[in-house]
Order: structure tokens, then C-alpha cells, then sequence
């Protein structure tokens, strides 16, 4: 099994459903070492950011539940875990989270969308590996917290769009269903 | 109802890399709960954090991490399904959090002609409050030094460019000077941050200022 996006969501969904230690594990190498380098960049020490990148994955393993392959790739999930914890550890700050939708009864997993949700973090990593060095440094300040809101350039000159379409269908399917 | 006036990329990229003050955090769930448009928008910058997890390089863990983390989960188990926050009345859910309850929590300040406002607490970073404006009247003449973030979450507030109903968020940047009225029918409530104080035009006003913490 190639290590792309829908292979780390399989792996999740076994840490889900069956409290698979192995997969676990897989999990722990390739994400814990890029969430400690993800913490060290946005100005942890060592020392913290190793704490912190156990606690991330502590994290998933216990919210496993919580992990939606239809909406969002592992990468993407494990980004916003980190991000909160990172918030935590060094801002001591508190953060508000926007209200969850009652998605309803979790319906047959529809495969088609799982891959399409998985491929789009792939897909964008590529996009981003093409930018112009200058730019893709420019996000990287932006996501490390070099830039403040302000100095930000929200036109990052990746394909967004998609990306943003499908999740607007996802809810204006949701918002059809709640009336 | 349909919301018009949305967020700024800057905003919904700098609230999902998770840089910006707590107060603004707040008034950007507060809009999301409302918005589905800047929901999905966020979703797709909270992506391009995912991209750059996968793509930015690594640094290894300590030699006994793994074994670390595996004993550790003999201790965590895993959490089941806790009760999302809910909404309550007017206040979306990260808002009822903060206010600790509905509109009838929140307690409010008098700041003359009607107006009243509830500082909620947050770090110093930047200030948020809600903002109470009777119907008809108009919030006192103010420039910005910062930025300040309005949302409507009840009734409706007008000013010279433009209507504000329940959802929408006005972002003011420095050159704004504005003045906006609440509109007939209804009491208006908004939820504003500003990451500097408001510089009121009138004189009266300005030497209230360092007291009311407006």
C-alpha cells in the first residue's frame, strides 16, 4: 500500500474501530516527527515540542472518533491538533471553536468521497512543492506565525477552489436535510 | 437570510494557522457557526495547514518516543462522543460559551444614549465585546486606530456604504471613520474586537475613553 493520503485514513479508522496498536504506530512515525518539526519552526525548544507532539498523538488516538475521512485528510486533522495544542503551549491562550454541525446518524462511508476528501491534502502538498520558492515561503511565515494577520497575502496562488466547493456542497446538503 | 458581508481570507487563514488575538478568535467562530460560505473557506486554509505538515520536513522524535507513546495509551482511553456546545437564543455556541449562558448572562455596562456594552474576557492581545444599540440610534462617531471586527447577531446596523443583518461582519481597517446607526424595527446586538482602542471624534467621549474601556 503506497503511503499516500487514503492510506493514513484506513490507518485511523482501524486506531477507530478497533484500537489497533499497529496502526498506531505507522501512524506515530510518519506524523510525530513532522508535528515536532511543525512546533520547532513556530518557536518551540526541543524539549517542548517533542512533549507536545506526544500529546498530538495521544490526542488522536483518543479522538479517533472524531476523525471524518469524508471531510478532511489525517494530515489536515493532525495539522488542526497540533495547531491547538501549539495555542495551548505557547500562547496559554484560550480558542474558540466554531458551533459543530449535527452531521446526523453516520451514514455507509461513501468510498468515492472518502478518496476524493484524502487526495485533495496530495494534491495541494504537490501544488505547494511547485510554487515559486518566494511564495511558498511567504504561507510557511504565515501557518509558523512569522506574519501577523495583517502582513498575511491571502492570495496564495494554490487551487483553493475545489477544495472549498466540495465542502460547500457537503453543507448545503446538510442544511437540505435539517429542513 | 442570506449573509453578504463575509470575512477576509486574511482572517480565515490567519483564525485557521491559529495566529490571531482570542478576541478576534471569537468573532471569527462566532461567524462561522453562522456562515457556511467562510465555513468551507476555512476548511480549504485548514487544508493547506494539513499540505504543509505532510510536505515541510521533519525532525525525529527521541529514541524511546514510540515506546513512550504506546505505554501511554494503556492510560488514555479513548474518549467517546461528549456533547458538542450548543447555541442559546442569539448567541452561537463558542459565544454562548464565553458569555457562560444566554443573553440573559450577559452583563451589561451603560455607555450613555442607550448604548451598552459587556467586555467579555479574553487575553490582552486585543478586546472584544458585546455592544447593545437601541433601535434608531447610532453608536458614538469613531475612527480606528486597529482593525475591528463588527458581527450582527441581532437587528441590523446601517452606515454610510452599507445594510448589516444578523451574520454579516463589517472588518473596519485604519482609514475607516464611520458612523453607524441600528436600524427601526429592532434592537441591534453585535459581537466587535478591535486590537486597538476606538478614537472617538467628539471630545467628551475621548476623555471617557481610558474609564469605559471603549
Amino acid at each position: 500500500m503506497p503511503e499516500n493520503a487514503a492510506y493514513w485514513a484506513e490507518l485511523v479508522i482501524r486506531v477507530r474501530d478497533r484500537q489497533d496498536k499497529a496502526a498506531f504506530a505507522e501512524l506515530f512515525r510518519h506524523f510525530a516527527p513532522r508535528v515536532k518539526a511543525f512546533l520547532m519552526k513556530s518557536g518551540a525548544g526541543a524539549t517542548l515540542a517533542e512533549e507536545c507532539a506526544q500529546d498530538v498523538m495521544a490526542t488522536l488516538w483518543q479522538k479517533a472518533h472524531l476523525f471524518d475521512p469524508t471531510r478532511a485528510s489525517v494530515a489536515t486533522w493532525v495539522f488542526t491538533i497540533a495547531r491547538n495544542r501549539r495555542i495551548d503551549a505557547l500562547r496559554k491562550s484560550r480558542r474558540a471553536e466554531p458551533e459543530e454541525l449535527d452531521w446526523g446518524p453516520e451514514p455507509e462511508l461513501d468510498q468515492a468521497e472518502v478518496i476524493v476528501a484524502q487526495q485533495e491534502t496530495d494534491l495541494l502538498g504537490r501544488a505547494l512543492a511547485q510554487l515559486p520558492e518566494k511564495q511558498r515561503a511567504l504561507i510557511e511565515r504565515a501557518y509558523f506565525g512569522e506574519l501577523s494577520h495583517s502582513e498575511i497575502a491571502a492570495e496564495t496562488g494554490l487551487p483553493l477552489g475545489t477544495i472549498k466547493s466540495r465542502i460547500r456542497l457537503a453543507l448545503d446538503k446538510l442544511r437540505h436535510h435539517m429542513t | 437570510m442570506t449573509i453578504r458581508h463575509h470575512l477576509s481570507d486574511q482572517l480565515l487563514m490567519s483564525y485557521a494557522a491559529g495566529h490571531l488575538p482570542e478576541a478576534f478568535n471569537l468573532v471569527v467562530a462566532t461567524h462561522v457557526s453562522l456562515c457556511d460560505e467562510c465555513r468551507a473557506q476555512l476548511a480549504s486554509f485548514e487544508t493547506v495547514g494539513g499540505a504543509l505538515i505532510q510536505t515541510f520536513g521533519s525532525v525525529e522524535m527521541g529514541e524511546t518516543a514510540l515506546e513512550v507513546a504506546l505505554a501511554r495509551l494503556e492510560a488514555v482511553p479513548q474518549a467517546t462522543q461528549r456533547a458538542p456546545l450548543k447555541a442559546a437564543g442569539i448567541l452561537p455556541a463558542p459565544l454562548a460559551d464565553y458569555v457562560g449562558g444566554n443573553l440573559a448572562n450577559v452583563r451589561w455596562q451603560r455607555i450613555g444614549g442607550g448604548v451598552k456594552q459587556a467586555i467579555l474576557p479574553t487575553d490582552n492581545a486585543a478586546m472584544v465585546r458585546l455592544l447593545f444599540i437601541p433601535a434608531g440610534k447610532a453608536v458614538p462617531d469613531h475612527g480606528h486606530r486597529g482593525m475591528e471586527l463588527t458581527l450582527v447577531l441581532q437587528g441590523a446596523f446601517a452606515d454610510a456604504n452599507d445594510r448589516f443583518n444578523r451574520g454579516d461582519v463589517e472588518v473596519a481597517g485604519e482609514d475607516m471613520e464611520h458612523t453607524p446607526v441600528a436600524l427601526q424595527g429592532e434592537d441591534c446586538i453585535c459581537l466587535a474586537a478591535t486590537d486597538a482602542p476606538l478614537r472617538f471624534m467628539s471630545l467628551i467621549p475621548r476623555l471617557a475613553q481610558p474609564f469605559l474601556r471603549i
